[in-house]
């Protein structure tokens, strides 16, 4: 008997048994689609988490401030203290003091209303300086960005989120229009290029003016000179350490501090950021895949169930067919085929069904699925590969009755 | 594969052309042990069937002739003594040369006819052309003259179900030849049947008969070992009788 014939006996074995075969067929489905969607889950949370981090530039360190010790002896939470000036990050812009340093950007932020032609936006207000559009790898829509000569000249200039312009004024082409912050006139020099969301932060909804400009006007008060964070850019991959190490040496100098353990501010890396995020996730991604696997089994177990009944009600069919001169092993292929063929067609539904569901719930999730052809692929041979392993038991037993005794059965 | 089983066959009837018996049985024993209780269904069975014979083997239940007609369709093998069919000795052949020897050399019609009811009339006739690697067209052509033969050139796509107990054994009977065995070994085959459709199988064996084939008929019915030309009885695992009917 051929292999064609020999899958034809099984495919019409499957379908003489409907329901019941779409029962076991519908386990190892289930299985499949979950497998597929959960390791598509897990490659595109990674996914989306990478492009979110490497958005904020490569060759980043993030300077935030440590926490503050009130007079009381009461420390203040991460990042509250005003602890990091215009001055660090300026002696941190010197090549003498920080060699592996190629740019710096401190950033002032302050929540803020704008106001042009009686339309009112609120955003976050940031005031920065010149380097700000390298160090965090963004481009202009139309316009320029700030200068050294605005911070200098405390102009006030103002470039917007292309979201911003677009909320203000309807539109991106907006240089040279004005905006009025509290009691100030803004002009816009510049519109940045559009990013998108990263996490919570919309990439697209700010504003930008020099940093001279944010002390002055928009925040005041004890804090004019302190900044919030300061993002350090190393000139290479390679040198990110090293300019780690300055950065750290040179902060704890300027802010005298001896000891390391005591340093009022944290240096973070991109890198720090991406392992961690991408080893959270690969650890959910194997929970979840494990799970969906043991359904798989669980499928699995059932294919051998419905095998074993198959071949005790057709012990009759196997004594015949050994009586015409089947032998052995053509009665353990037919099963094994018959087995193979529920995997199969497990595997094939539940391939499309993971590729549908993928593609349907992003948009109801706000997730991003990717669905890996190498996913896809194995699942499939997984699922033929889980009919063959459990139907081995059951074809062996249909192969080794005798026909005497499973002709006369009744 | 293909190749040895037509070599096989090509031996096997020449053989049986140049006049060995296609049955020979020397001091056949055959004893079924179950825990430590023997049982001897066989006790030394000597028979020779000739090429062209029309042979009944008859006698009460319990004395020995479903073993014997076992033995007979190599669907087993015997304790001690000679089994030869068509020239070969196959007393101990194993489970796979067995199901080769049986493929090849028997035909089977059986009382309850063990046709499979998810195929039709004609898939069910061409299933020992399949275990011999028969090309499909080659299987069809064969499979089709079979029914033609036995009367049901016009059922050939009809189901079991659709058929009745008659007209089943006659797809039986069609699937037994259609291989061209040595043999026809028919167990009880009209047990099953109303006495219309008995005489329409037991007519149509009598037809094979003429045609030169070689008919084993297990019966327990005088009525139709009749039909045969020689009548052996079986008591107690011996032969008891063993004669010619003459016509």
């Amino acid at each position: 008997m051929s292999w064609l014939e020999t899958l034809r006996t099984g495919w019409s074995a499957v379908r003489s048994h409907g329901l019941r075969s779409a029962l076991t067929v519908l386990g190892i489905l289930i299985g499949i689609a979950a497998v597929i969607l959960t390791v598509g889950l897990g490659l595109g949370t990674q996914k989306d988490v990478s492009a979110q981090i490497s958005s904020l530039g490569s060759n980043l360190l993030i300077v935030t401030p440590g926490s503050s010790t009130g007079t009381d002896g009461v420390r203040g939470g991460f990042g509250s203290a005003a602890t990091l000036t215009r001055a660090d990050a300026e002696a941190l812009a010197s090549r003498t003091n920080a060699p592996d340093v190629s740019a710096v950007a401190p950033e002032k932020s302050t929540s803020a209303s704008l106001e042009a032609n009686d339309t009112n936006w609120t955003t976050t207000v940031t005031g920065t300086t010149a380097d700000w559009l390298d160090v965090r790898s963004r481009e202009l829509e139309n316009g320029t960005f700030l200068t050294a000569a605005d911070d200098t000249d405390r102009a006030n200039v103002i470039v917007l989120g292309s979201e911003t312009a677009t909320e203000l004024f309807g539109t991106t082409r907006v240089v040279g229009q004005s905006v009025t912050i509290g009691d100030d006139d803004y002009q816009v020099i510049g519109v940045l290029a559009a990013e998108g969301a990263s996490g919570s932060e919309d990439l697209d909804d700010l504003a930008l003016v020099p940093l001279s400009t944010a002390s002055e006007q928009l925040v005041g008060g004890n804090a004019r000179s302190s900044v919030s964070t300061i993002y350090v850019q190393a000139a290479s991959t390679d040198q990110l350490s090293a300019a780690n190490q300055e950065t750290t040496t040179l902060l704890l100098n300027l802010h005298g501090i001896t000891a390391t353990d005591s340093a009022d501010f944290t240096v973070s890396s991109q890198d720090a950021l991406v392992s961690t995020a991408t080893a959270v996730y690969r650890t959910l991604t194997v929970l979840l895949t494990g799970i969906a696997a043991l359904s798989l089994l669980v499928g699995g177990i059932g294919v051998m169930n419905i095998m074993l009944v198959s071949v005790t009600e057709r012990t009759r069919e196997i004594g015949l067919r050994k009586a015409l001169g089947a032998p052995p092993w053509a009665i353990r292929r037919q099963f094994l085929v018959e087995a193979s063929v529920l995997g199969l067609a497990g595997g094939v539904i539940g391939a499309g069904l993971g590729i549908v569901a993928a593609h349907v719930l992003p948009g109801l999730l706000d997730t991003s699925i990717v669905v890996s052809g190498a996913a896809v692929a194995g699942s499939v041979v997984v699922a033929v590969g889980i009919g063959l392993v459990f139907g081995v038991y059951p074809a062996t037993r249909a192969a080794r009755l005798t026909p005497i005794d499973a002709l006369r059965s009744e | 594969m293909a190749d040895l089983f037509d070599a096989f066959a090509s031996t096997g009837t020449v053989l049986a052309e140049h006049g060995s018996p296609v049955i020979e049985l020397v001091g056949a024993r055959k004893t079924y042990r179950t825990g430590s209780i023997e049982f001897e269904a066989l006790r030394g069975i000597d028979l020779r069937i000739e090429q062209g014979e029309y042979v009944a083997i008859m006698g009460p239940s319990g004395s020995g002739k479903s073993t014997l007609m076992n033995i007979i369709g190599c669907l087993d093998t015997l304790t001690e003594g000679d089994y030869r069919l068509a020239g070969d000795d196959i007393a101990e052949l194993d489970e796979i040369d067995l199901a080769q020897i049986r493929n090849l050399r028997i035909g089977f019609v059986f009382q309850q006819f063990h046709l499979l009811p998810a195929l039709s009339a004609w898939r069910n006739v061409e299933l020992p052309l399949m275990y011999r690697q028969v090309p499909v067209g080659e299987r069809r052509a064969r499979a089709a003259a079979a029914l033609e033969r036995v009367g049901l050139g016009d059922r050939v796509a009809n189901r079991p179900g659709e058929l009745s107990g008659g007209q089943q054994q006659r797809v039986a009977v069609a699937r037994a030849l259609v291989g061209e065995p040595d043999l026809l070994l028919a167990d009880e085959p009209t047990g099953n049947l109303d006495s219309q459709s008995t005489a329409d199988v037991l007519g149509l064996l009598d037809e094979l008969h003429q045609q030169g084939r070689t008919i084993v008929l297990i019966t327990h019915e005088l009525e139709v070992a009749q039909h045969a030309r020689r009548i052996v009885w079986v008591r107690d695992g011996l032969i008891q009788s063993d004669e010619v009917i003459d016509r």
